[in-house]
């Protein structure tokens, strides 16, 4: 029994199956972290002051977000994802012009900047924890650690898709039929989708916790 | 990312394992199984949490056999889970997961779903949310207590069985994800030939929208969760407001948050998720009705602009349910005037399928009558919620039994009643046998019957003001006092629904086993193509013999000048009067 339209898009609809999936699904993850953003509106909205005071004190912790969260490495980190955008899109590329070697070599990349990005965030958080800051401190706190917590388990279960692609997935575009290598490339593209939106919500995340 | 499916041809040829064929199956027929016994199961249990309350409801302190008498903290357990396990464990997995999976894919002349596999994970993580549910029985200090609804600050200082409830929700909100995907992404891709979407059966139509109220509402409420277990296990207080004490004295966090923003996010939620109820029902309900009278749906694409209407407009009423928090006037008035545009087209829908029995020859079988019953049933429903929607009849009205009594109209005889009709009717399809009949009716009319006797009563106790939480019954409640007595009524109504349900039980097993074979593949005469097109029972793997191609709409019965009263969809003759005549004509 075949599935119709798993590598050919519906003539009607103009899309795969695996494409239509991967944007509804998308569109729930816009709810998710919609619904994630509109808390930390509230809650800052309802504060009396923004990002708050020190637990069980009356000391002012900080006027400023930027006072407590390293903006350096949160700018360095924006543009290590930009960049693992840009070479997923050169994977995929590299895979609509047949040169499978290319593609190992930006996939592979791609993997390694989404790595150096999770190194960075360790470094953050350890610093944090180095002056006892923790999600409990305050709910400025709380809604830094909470969404950019949750933003790394999306960055990981990235990783983890783009490994299997670059390693054991292949085995697909090796069986060599031109439908095989379509029906890889399409996998990528819809991993890319992933991908990108990963690198979207960061966007969004920096200015609105680090910066403003 | 579905790996191709050239390799389960060889399936269906050799035979599969009994694990690989009924418990990791991939096709949609035997998930849409796994998911209708898992459903009725957690049904029942959910059943006999409730009639435990009502057992004491009605006799406050009675010893019950093998639990002894209830506690308090009991009662909060089995009300908390009753209202987790109905909406989340029972209904929902049977209407969309179990009819929703066997069916859609049959009416829409496709293989199968999608995505199999992912069909089979959506069924797994639905399961092990159900494990997670149930074992939180079992852990110290018992289930979750604070409410189907799980509002902080309580919820955020219950025992370990509210953070069970939250990673259970978790799990069970993946598999709605999944799913929704699946269907939506299903019933765009695998039409088949001709089958345009206003020739779409109202059932898919119904399973369409809730698939995209699933899909966009609950992500919040997985967002809430989220904070919620980190107020749990983080100790952040994103629900916890300042200075909250408790009978332990002061709580140790740094507090500044807002229990509001749960009921909000939880509320986004939960409004959309009254119509995931509601609109599958509509669809099994419209199905047997316009097989049954033997006429086309009346107002068939009134009842999908409805039903497109109701999926968006469900998105801006949440707030309703929150009129007494002191939200403010403001956003009150807006919340009321959705709430009550929203009304608007439910009622088009009911209207439409009572305009649809006019004139009719109507056959009633077993699942003909309940699809009546859910007309009236769902009608009391509707009516009764509109003073809820409208601040100034809620806030006297909230929290009390009225509340009660008016969404168990639409869920009860309303939901379960549909779900029932659509059980008789896809039961031949299924097995190739019939059920009983005289069970069946059996089975209706004492259910009609104790039901009402269970709801009508709550609307009664909560005109005066009975709170819905009481423990007792309200015997130390001085707005009880004119009308406790009706809680035995209730609670004897309860065990009665219980007694007849066992001919529905009997009948159900019985059937599989023994019940009168089909004659012919299309038993109801149907038009839709999961019986003019598909063999009945289905065979193994694959639906259909011949991708069907279809013709016509989903509904032409007695069509004037045909050779018999009804025109399946994949029977290409010319019908004046059809659909495609119209569109010839315009």
């Amino acid at each position: 029994m075949q599935i119709p339209y798993e590598v050919q898009a519906r003539p009607d609809t103009g899309v795969n199956n695996a494409k239509l999936g991967i944007w509804l699904f998308l569109a729930s993850e816009v709810m998710l972290f919609g619904g994630l953003f509109a808390a930390y509106v509230f809650l800052r909205i309802g504060a009396d002051a923004w990002p708050g005071m020190m637990m069980y004190g009356t000391e002012v912790m900080a006027e400023r977000a930027d006072e407590i969260l390293n903006v350096p490495l949160a700018t360095l980190n924006t543009m290590i994802l930009i960049a693992s955008s840009v070479t997923m899109v050169m994977a995929w590329a590299s895979l609509k012009m047949d040169r499978f070697d290319r593609y190992k070599l930006y996939m592979g990349l791609t993997i390694l900047l989404a790595l150096g990005f999770l190194v960075v965030k360790s470094f953050e958080y350890g610093e944090k924890f180095d002056h006892h800051w923790y999600a409990s401190t305050n709910n400025f706190l709380g809604v830094y650690f909470v969404l950019t917590g949750l933003h790394a388990i999306h960055v990981t279960g990235g990783i983890l898709v783009n490994a299997y692609f670059w390693g054991p997935g292949t085995k697909l575009w090796k069986r060599g039929t031109a439908r095989d290598k379509a029906h890889f490339t399409n996998r990528i593209e819809v991993a890319g989708l992933y991908w990108h939106f990963v690198d979207l919500v960061w966007i969004f995340l920096f200015p609105t916790i680090y910066l403003i | 990312m579905e790996e191709g499916h050239s390799h389960s041809d060889a399936h269906s040829a050799h035979k599969e394992g009994f694990w690989r064929r009924y418990w990791f199956s991939t096709d949609h027929k035997v998930i849409g199984l796994q998911y209708g016994f898992t459903a009725l199961l957690f049904l029942l249990f959910g059943f006999g949490l409730m009639l435990l309350m009502r057992w004491q409801l009605a006799s406050p302190g009675v010893e019950i056999p093998l639990l002894g008498a209830l506690t308090p903290e009991m009662y909060n357990q089995f009300g908390a889970m009753h209202g987790t396990i109905m909406v989340f464990l029972g209904i929902v997995p049977l209407a969309v997961g179990a009819f929703g999976n066997y069916v859609v894919p049959l009416q829409i002349g496709a293989p199968d779903m999608a995505f199999p596999r992912l069909n089979m994970a959506s069924y797994h993580f639905y399961f092990w949310g159900g494990v997670v549910m149930l074992s939180s029985f079992f852990v110290p200090e018992g289930a979750a207590k604070a409410g189907w609804t799980s509002y902080p600050p309580l919820a955020d200082i219950e025992t370990m069985g509210q953070t069970m409830w939250l990673w259970g929700m978790v799990l069970l909100i993946t598999s709605s994800l999944l799913g929704a995907v699946n269907f939506i992404v299903t019933i765009i891709q695998l039409r088949a030939e001709g089958m345009t979407f206003f020739r779409l059966p109202f059932f898919v139509w119904a399973q369409f929208i809730t698939a995209f109220l699933l899909l966009l509402a609950f992500p919040p409420l997985e967002a809430a969760g989220f904070l919620q277990l980190a107020d749990r296990l983080l100790d952040t207080s994103f629900f916890l407001p300042s200075g909250l004490v408790t009978a332990d004295g002061p709580l140790e966090v740094a507090g500044g948050g807002s229990p509001l923003l749960w009921q909000h996010l939880f509320w986004f939620l939960a409004h959309p998720e009254v119509y995931v109820l509601i609109l599958p029902a509509m669809g099994i309900v419209s199905e047997i009705l316009a097989n049954n009278t033997r006429k086309p749906l009346w107002g068939y694409r009134l009842m999908v602009a409805s039903l497109i209407f109701l999926g968006f407009f469900s998105f801006i009423v949440w707030a309703h349910h929150m009129f007494i928090t002191g939200m403010g006037t403001t956003i009150s008035a807006f919340f009321q005037v959705t709430t009550m545009i929203i009304s608007i087209p439910s009622v088009v829908i009911l209207s439409a399928l009572m305009i649809t029995l006019f004139g009719g020859s109507i056959r009633f079988n077993t699942a003909m009558w309940f699809a009546l019953g859910f007309l009236p049933m769902f009608g009391i429903g509707g009516l009764t919620g509109l003073p809820l929607g409208l601040a100034p009849t809620d806030i006297p009205l909230h929290d009390t039994y009225y509340v009660i009594g008016h969404f168990h109209y639409v869920v009860a005889p309303g939901t379960i009643f549909a779900l029932f009709a659509g059980i008789y009717y896809w039961f031949p399809k299924v097995t190739g046998r019939t059920m009983n009949e005289t069970l069946g009716r059996i089975h209706f009319w004492g259910s009609l019957v104790a039901m009402n006797g269970i709801f009508f009563p709550m609307l009664i106790q909560g005109l005066p003001g009975v709170s819905r939480r009481l423990f007792d019954g309200g015997l130390t409640y001085s707005f009880a006092e004119g009308v406790i007595h009706y809680n035995v009524v209730m609670s004897v109504s309860a065990f009665i629904l219980l007694l007849f349900q066992l001919p529905f039980i009997i009948n159900f097993f019985m059937s599989i086993k023994r019940g009168r074979k089909v004659e012919k593949s299309n038993h109801w005469e149907s038009t839709t193509l999961e019986w003019s097109a598909a063999p009945t029972p289905p065979i193994g793997h694959g639906n259909f013999a011949t991708v069907p191609t279809v013709y016509h709409g989903p509904y032409e019965y007695s069509v004037p000048g045909h050779e018999s009263d009804f025109c399946p969809q994949d029977v290409p003759v010319a019908l004046s009067g059809s659909d495609t005549a119209k569109s010839v004509e315009s």
